[in-house]
């Protein structure tokens, strides 16, 4: 076959069609498998001179006044028609998983189904099509999803106060996390320590870490809660704050969260809530009524805004009174004669004192706000609360049709919230918890989260959330449960699984070794 | 309810499986004091969809939408002409709904498109390496002078005075609590770019200087200058780029000594959307400064059957796996705005990412030329992209533009609403220009202009 362009570029990489020939497969010469397609990188088979876009040639005598600064050298971009961007793009899209092509049960990460609606009313363009500086008497409407956004929040919550700017859950928890610093030095002292389950996200200690505080380790009892005890023999003066995530990345509520709160409470600290898993108890638990002063919550999880192969999130952070003075800018208010202010000034009469600054440009993810919003209304308070009571029921429906079969640590440990944990306890010939990750891919599902929490030995997250049907769990119950018995029995297959994705395993190794960051022309 | 599949006799079902007499069995673990007896008051209760998009219609209609008007904003956030086609791709659910590529066997599309990004990103940057993107150019800056600390390891970071005034506070906001020094101060009004002020305050202990390019008040500047300066004493040079397009006709940061390149890649694919979200762009010059990169890499790689793939790489920087010692505790990063931005990078390629600039740029000269005929208003600029700024007599900036937008014309930024309280900007107007402005527009604003400026007596 000719090379499609002057790299050379060939479907099959390397000498795979020869490997695959030699062990009897039927080889295609194009390397595609009928609709498994495979596409070359836009380098390989675009070009300078072509484009998808029709614009002026440039008049070289036209008016320059860029200064001197005129670009000499080409950029090294290549271009397509629209017909070869749209197939390119649609290609590489079916060499995808999400949520829309089947069952997604990534723990912590709440793959719920994202509503055409909310798409649909994002692009408006009275929302979709409004710059964040235009004059304030021109985008009401905008400041008015802001400010009815921030009310479902506070509602939902039982917070008083939120601030919508945090891009993001991490960014979020940073906002809440500096908020504590503020107000701690604002108090005289903005104290050494912070206190972090073993069993948190990472970006809880990284951003602890960030805001300049020492982490410490909370230890967890046997049955997967905080140890009490532990921690409040560690609670002191030095202890500025303690992150938790409730329910827990064990899947539990932290039935003792009041207690710790008003333990925290009494040396002078703050509560950090990591509100990731907040799906689970929507509509039905106010953190605010747990004693949180501050919690992160993520519109791209529990309020359905889509993940887009990792972003854009959005993770407006709730705040107790103590905190809500040291929140960032900008915020929206409302005048009584109904009309919405967006402060973005630190220096006015109606700043609310001692805010700690700014965190992003303008005021935040619009884009989310407008599909959050829009999700919100769909279900009303009653939706949401079955939101919550469905997420949780199907956890518990696959915790205990799995328990039987597979080590599941904290199963005697009470009811599980909205996610199922399991360890790789048992596993025959040498087989791991990846092992098992990568067969359900060969059985059409993206695996649970693999790995984390780090406190089970070879941890499976797994987390159905409330969108799926009773059949579709059943089936994935009988094919992890089929996975499992391979696992258990040391089935060396497993190992080199899986077989039928786009990609057998890839070699991070080497990736990371020696990084190919950038695609760069053999010929060059 | 339409979005949740369970029906009641499913309910009972597994319940039943599960030994559980009630749903409220399953919230046991929840403490007496925060149990509810019932929906949350004070919300309303579930609504269809047509009453959901008459809600939001109606709060959409309440906004002027910039295409329904003459539209002259910028400052940071660019309203460009987005091809039909990014729409198409980035409304693919397998797209839209995937997660972070953790399984790369089952997302090589995002892997791939993320690869291609990185190498669009790196050469309009004249850069080695850039990162598979973060929140957006604020966040970048930050970031930016985060990691000059690294690898310096130095404290202090010196911004010019015309990097984007939010771009600043958030720098300033983070160094509040990670003890790094800030100096920064407004930028003068003048026609060019103090460059032998901001060089004077590099000294031994700077990590880093931060400048924009073209900067906040439309200015391009001689950055090879200020590289050298900085590199002299050690420090390394970060520019700022908050409109994309205008590489495809100026010189690259890179290719002028910049060590670090950060921006905002809104302006291409991405829409304006009232400020998010939108799209962080973080490139390196030397490849040695890789691993102190923050966010998410994309690598290429082979698979077991020795076929090209791409995973994410060296995430030993990240918080998953070092936690308090990571280099950012970044997670998500901008996945879906960086497949608008590297699809419509993708369809204009680089004959028509350069004839977009060259079109922008002859625009607006075009309004420049026009708009410096207003009784009352004089441009500040020697030189410019697409965007520059008016010095306005009579009231202050910020009022105009108000009455502009009365008129239904969406006349620009005022420096006074960026800088509040800087006397010396608040008559200052910040024009910005693209290929989605005609030559009617800028008639239309220039004759409004001049009506609303000789309404009052010039001061």
């Amino acid at each position: 076959m000719n090379a499609p362009n002057k790299s050379g570029w060939k479907p099959q990489m390397n000498n795979a069609l020869e490997v695959a020939e030699a062990s009897g497969e039927i080889v295609t010469t194009t390397g595609n498998r009928a609709l498994m397609l495979e596409e070359p990188l836009i380098f390989e088979f675009g070009h300078a001179e072509t484009t998808g876009v029709d614009l002026p040639e440039i008049d070289a005598s036209a008016p320059n006044r860029m200064g001197g600064f005129d670009r000499a050298e080409p950029i090294g971009l290549v271009g397509l028609t629209e017909p070869e961007t749209v197939r390119h793009y649609t290609r590489l899209s079916r060499q995808n998983y999400g949520i829309d092509l089947g069952f997604f049960p990534l723990g912590s990460c709440t793959m719920k189904h994202n509503p055409r609606l909310n798409e649909k009313m994002a692009r408006l363009p009275g929302f979709a099509d409004i710059h964040p500086l235009a004059p304030q008497n021109s985008v009401q409407g905008a400041l008015e999803v802001i400010y009815q956004l921030a009310d479902w929040l506070k509602t939902l919550t039982g917070m008083p106060s939120v601030a919508m700017s945090p891009k993001a859950g991490a960014h979020g928890e940073l906002c809440g996390i500096l908020a504590i610093r503020a107000a701690h030095t604002a108090a005289g002292n903005p104290r050494e320590v912070v206190l972090v389950p073993e069993s948190a996200h990472g970006t809880n200690p990284a951003t602890a870490a960030f805001a300049g505080y020492k982490v410490e380790d909370i230890p967890a009892t046997a049955e997967g809660r905080v140890d009490v005890e532990a921690l409040k023999a560690r609670l002191g003066p030095d202890v500025a704050a303690v992150m938790i995530t409730n329910p827990n990345t064990c899947g539990l509520f932290e039935k003792d969260f009041r207690t710790i709160a008003d333990a925290v409470h009494e040396v002078g600290g703050y509560v950090y809530c990591d509100g990731a898993n907040f799906n689970a108890i929507v509509g039905r638990v106010r953190p605010g009524d747990l004693g949180v002063d501050a919690m992160h919550i993520n519109l791209h999880k529990t309020f359905s805004t889509p993940h887009g192969g990792g972003g854009p999130g959005s993770g407006p952070v709730v705040f107790s009174d103590a905190l809500a003075p040291f929140a960032p800018l900008p915020f929206v208010r409302q005048y009584e004669d109904g009309a919405y202010e967006i402060v973005e000034e630190e220096a006015r009469e109606v700043t609310r004192g001692q805010t700690f600054g700014r965190m992003t440009a303008f005021h935040g993810q619009m884009g989310m706000f407008t599909r959050a919003l829009t999700y919100m209304l769909s279900h009303g308070a009653d939706g949401l609360k079955q939101v919550a009571e469905d997420a949780v029921l199907n956890a518990n429906y696959i915790l205990r049709s799995l328990e039987d079969i597979l080590h599941a640590p904290f199963a005697d440990s009470g009811p599980c919230m909205h996610e199922a944990l399991f360890g790789d306890k048992d596993f025959g010939g040498g087989l791991s918890t990846l092992d098992l990750a990568k067969g359900l891919i060969d059985e059409g599902y993206h695996p649970m989260t693999v790995y984390f929490p780090l406190v089970v030995h070879g941890a499976m997250l797994v987390e159905p959330t409330e969108t799926e049907s009773k059949a579709s769990i059943d089936q994935f119950i009988t094919a992890f449960r089929h996975v499992t018995e391979r696992a258990l029995a040391g089935d060396e297959a497993l190992k080199q699984a899986p077989y039928f994705a786009p990609r057998r395993r890839l070699d991070e190794t080497a990736a990371a070794r020696k990084p190919k960051l950038a695609w760069e022309d053999p010929e060059a | 309810m339409r979005y949740l599949p369970l029906t009641d006799t499913d309910r009972e079902d597994m319940l039943e499986r599960i030994g559980a007499s009630s749903i409220d069995d399953l919230f046991v673990d929840v403490p007496e004091v925060a149990r509810l007896d019932g929906p949350i008051r004070d919300l309303p209760m579930h609504a269809g969809e047509m009453a959901v998009e008459r809600h939001m219609k109606g709060l959409a209609a309440k906004n002027l939408a910039a295409e329904n008007t003459p539209f002259f904003l910028g400052a940071g956030a660019y309203r460009h002409h987005i091809p039909a086609s990014v729409d198409t791709v980035i409304s693919r659910g397998e797209f839209l709904t995937a997660y972070t590529p953790y399984q790369p066997e089952i997302a090589q599309g995002t892997l791939q498109m993320l690869f291609e990004f990185q190498t669009q990103v790196a050469r309009l940057y004249g850069c080695a390496v850039a990162n598979a993107s973060l929140y957006d150019g604020s966040t970048a800056c930050w970031e930016a002078v985060a990691m000059a600390t690294r690898v310096t390891k130095r404290k202090r970071a010196v911004l010019s005075g015309a990097l984007h005034p939010h771009y600043a506070q958030v720098v300033k906001t983070m160094a509040q609590f990670t003890g790094d020094e800030i100096a920064d101060s407004a930028p003068a009004i003048q026609p060019e770019a103090d460059l032998a002020g901001l060089t004077a305050r590099i000294d031994d202990e700077t990590a880093c200087v931060v400048v924009q390019y073209p900067d906040i008040l439309g200015r391009p500047s001689d950055l090879t200058q200020i590289a050298e300066a900085a590199h002299e004493k050690g420090a390394l040079l970060v520019v700022v780029n908050t409109e994309p397009v205008a590489l495809g006709a100026m010189k690259s940061p890179g290719e002028m000594g910049a060590d670090i390149v950060v921006g905002e890649g809104q302006a291409l694919g991405v829409g304006l959307q009232f400020g998010g979200p939108y799209l962080g762009l973080f490139a390196v010059r030397n490849p040695k400064h890789v691993r102190q990169m923050p966010g998410r890499l994309c690598g290429e790689t082979v698979d077991a059957e020795g076929k090209r793939g791409f995973v994410l790489t060296l995430s030993t920087r990240e918080q998953h796996i070092r936690r308090e010692k990571a280099t950012s505790n970044i997670c998500t990063n901008s996945g879906l705005c960086a497949l608008a931005f590297t699809t419509h990078m993708t369809l204009l390629g680089e004959k028509g990412l350069r004839q977009l600039a060259a079109e922008n740029h002859r625009l607006a000269c075009v309004a420049a030329d026009r708009l410096e005929k207003v009784p009352g208003v004089s441009l500040l600029n020697t030189s410019f992209f697409n965007e520059f700024t008016l010095m306005l007599d009579g009231k202050p900036a910020r009022e105009i533009v108000r009455d502009l937008a009365d008129r239904g014309v969406l006349g620009g930024v005022s420096l006074g609403r960026l800088y509040p309280g800087v006397e010396a900007l608040d008559h200052a107007l910040l024009v910005a220009i693209t290929e989605t402005t005609t030559e009617e527009d800028i008639e239309t604003l220039a004759s409004e202009l001049e009506a609303i400026l000789s309404l009052e007596p010039a001061q």
